[in-house]
């Protein structure tokens, strides 16, 4: 009977792998695809558009970590963002007036440099930052995190040698191997490929022993408490794990725009990284590339229409927020349910 | 008489002018069943919480296999040899009553730094809280997401949990409420089953499952003892029925 039971319940999982691998392998077929279908159809910009949203699709599963999962509002997730793509910005800027950073850390343009880098910085800001933050819970987290994000975009603001306000020119893309990264469709399948693998890697942290406890977090602290877990520890590692990808993101950024500024750091960029968490389905695995994808792809359909897009951006937020509790992959998760059913 | 498992001492414990622990000590020796009971308002959630160290008191001391645990938190009492079961229910709602049992087993093992492997796919966790739930009665519930599940089931996951966390004591607080009577009856041979192998304090207002279980008995009033004993002498001493039924509380 036992066995029966278990047996029953991983052959329901069975099918939903089943439906999952297809939705994956057509997915990665999509965006194999697309460079050369956005060619043949005579609109290459399609290429940028998507290089975009797979990067905001990496910050934003990297927030939806600790958002989602974690249950752990962060509203200065554009922080660790801004800090990655300066990284870069930093770096490369030394790198061009052969000047070290700090005396004696020379610059670098190479990719396999700078992306590290990025990601430790951003890593070792969220150990601070979030070390101090998730000594508070609840409203005061959201708003010390905010707090704490803008103090570090007032930092990168005053930075008068970095460009202050007017931030930092990246004139060439990061050297990758003998890659013409200048070429967008290259630059477009570099992203993709670390998206490809930062993706692989969410999936089996959320699934492993460490994600069952993130889980267990955000439903029921005293749950977890009282099974002998000191919550504090796993909430700030998963804080630094998701600044990590915030970084790595950026660093992406920067080499995609070619230029760094404190707009990156903006709280309205944390804004955004919600929104797209929440709009695809936080806790989910391809949630926040939908949402990704939707913010990016409506900004882009409205601001064809009117400089004022927000206006048509806000409403159409409100009715997905009503009418999809759990998201938009939550609506293909009903139909797939429904037809079983 | 052992050295007692447990010893409380002088635990006070005062919201504003209530005193929910009012210089309570108490002795739980190892191997025992030792029931605390009470009036609505004695103070028998509140000792189960300072005991977890999910309240602090305001004064007292609780020494736990000899060593002083009143400095530390929850999660370090457990890990010292402590469970306990909620009244109301403190469950994973999202998670399934196996996710729930395979977190606890999970945390008894150690940290919970492990990022590559499946948790759920593992047979060290799986089959250890497969066999906790069987003991509570939920063999064939395993896959069921705890919102789904019942009031009574609830409450014995709540039970399957402590017992994976291999506690040495456990504290529950009221298993028995809001079970059916089939329900309690399987609990209470479970409990008796568990009976030397763990101590336990239990808190319990079913009169029948207090007297089949427990070795000896403590009556709280306003958060004192104002008795201890088995469950004949507890049964025949006037100051638990003046606790119970005099000056004029209903």
């Amino acid at each position: 009977m036992l066995r029966a039971d278990v047996a029953g319940a991983t052959g329901l999982s069975r099918r939903h792998m089943l439906w999952r691998g297809a939705g994956v392998a057509a997915l990665a077929l999509f965006a194999l695809l697309l460079p050369w279908a956005a060619t043949k159809a005579g609109n290459p910009d399609l290429i940028s558009l998507a290089t975009r949203i797979v990067i905001y699709a990496i910050a934003a599963a990297s927030l939806n970590l600790i958002l989602g999962y974690g249950g752990l509002v962060s509203f200065g997730h554009a922080a660790y963002f801004g800090v990655g793509a300066y990284a870069v910005g930093i770096l490369y800027f030394h790198f061009s007036n052969a000047e070290p950073f700090l005396g004696f850390v020379p610059g670098t343009n190479q990719l396999l440099i700078t992306i590290p880098v990025a990601v430790v910085t951003s890593a070792t800001f969220a150990l601070v930052l979030g070390g101090l933050s998730l000594r508070t819970a609840g409203l005061q987290f959201i708003m010390i995190t905010l707090a704490f994000a803008q103090m570090v975009f007032f930092l990168f603001v005053s930075l008068k040698y970095y460009g202050g306000d007017d931030g930092l020119i990246v004139r060439h893309r990061n050297v990758l191997f003998n890659l013409d990264m200048t070429n967008d469709t290259t630059f477009y399948f570099v992203c993709l490929a670390v998206a490809a693998i930062y993706f692989f890697v969410f999936w089996r942290l959320a699934q492993s022993r460490f994600g069952l406890v993130l889980g267990g977090i955000r439903q029921n602290e005293r749950r977890l408490a009282a099974i002998g877990i000191a919550t504090y520890r796993y909430k700030l590692v998963a804080f630094v794990i998701a600044g990590a990808g915030a970084g790595l993101a950026g660093a992406l950024m920067a080499n995609f725009a070619k230029f760094v500024s404190p707009d990156l750091l903006h709280w309205s960029q944390s804004g955004d990284l919600m929104i797209m968490v929440i709009l695809g389905g936080a806790a989910t695995l391809f949630g926040p590339l939908i949402g990704a994808t939707m913010l990016i792809g409506l900004e882009t359909v409205f601001t064809g229409w009117t400089e004022h897009w927000q206006a048509f951006l806000g409403p159409f937020l409100i009715l997905i927020a009503l009418f999809t509790r759990g998201g938009v992959l939550s609506l293909f998760k009903m139909s797939a349910s429904g037809s079983h059913a | 008489m052992p050295e007692p498992l447990l010893r409380i001492h002088n635990l006070t414990k005062r919201f504003g002018s209530l005193a929910a622990s009012d210089g309570l000590s108490l002795d739980v020796v190892a191997g025992e069943v030792h029931a605390v009971i009470g009036p609505n308002g004695a103070g028998k959630t509140t000792l189960i919480s300072q005991l977890f160290g999910e309240l602090a008191p305001d004064a007292g001391t609780i020494l736990f296999a000899g060593k002083d645990i009143g400095a530390l938190t929850t999660a370090e009492r457990v890990r010292a040899g402590l469970a306990r079961s909620f009244q109301i229910t403190e469950l994973l709602p999202e998670y399934t009553a196996l996710d729930n049992v395979t977190l606890a087993v999970q945390a008894r093992l150690g940290h919970s730094f492990h990022f590559w492997r499946n948790a759920r796919g593992e047979p060290a966790l799986r089959d250890e809280a497969l066999h906790a739930l069987s003991r509570v009665g939920l063999d064939g519930r395993a896959a069921v997401v705890v919102s789904e599940m019942s009031h009574g089931e609830q409450k014995q996951l709540e039970l399957a949990i402590a017992l994976a966390t291999r506690p040495q004591l456990l504290l529950l607080d009221e298993p028995m409420a809001g079970l059916g009577t089939t329900e309690c009856a399987s609990t209470i041979a479970l409990l008796r089953g568990l009976k030397g192998a763990i101590t336990i304090l239990l808190v319990e207002h079913d009169m029948d499952a207090v007297f089949a279980l427990a070795d000896r008995i403590s009556v709280l009033a306003n958060g004192r003892r104002v008795a201890t004993g088995t469950a004949e002498a507890i049964r025949n001493d006037e100051a638990v029925r003046l606790a119970y039924f005099g000056e004029g509380d209903a």
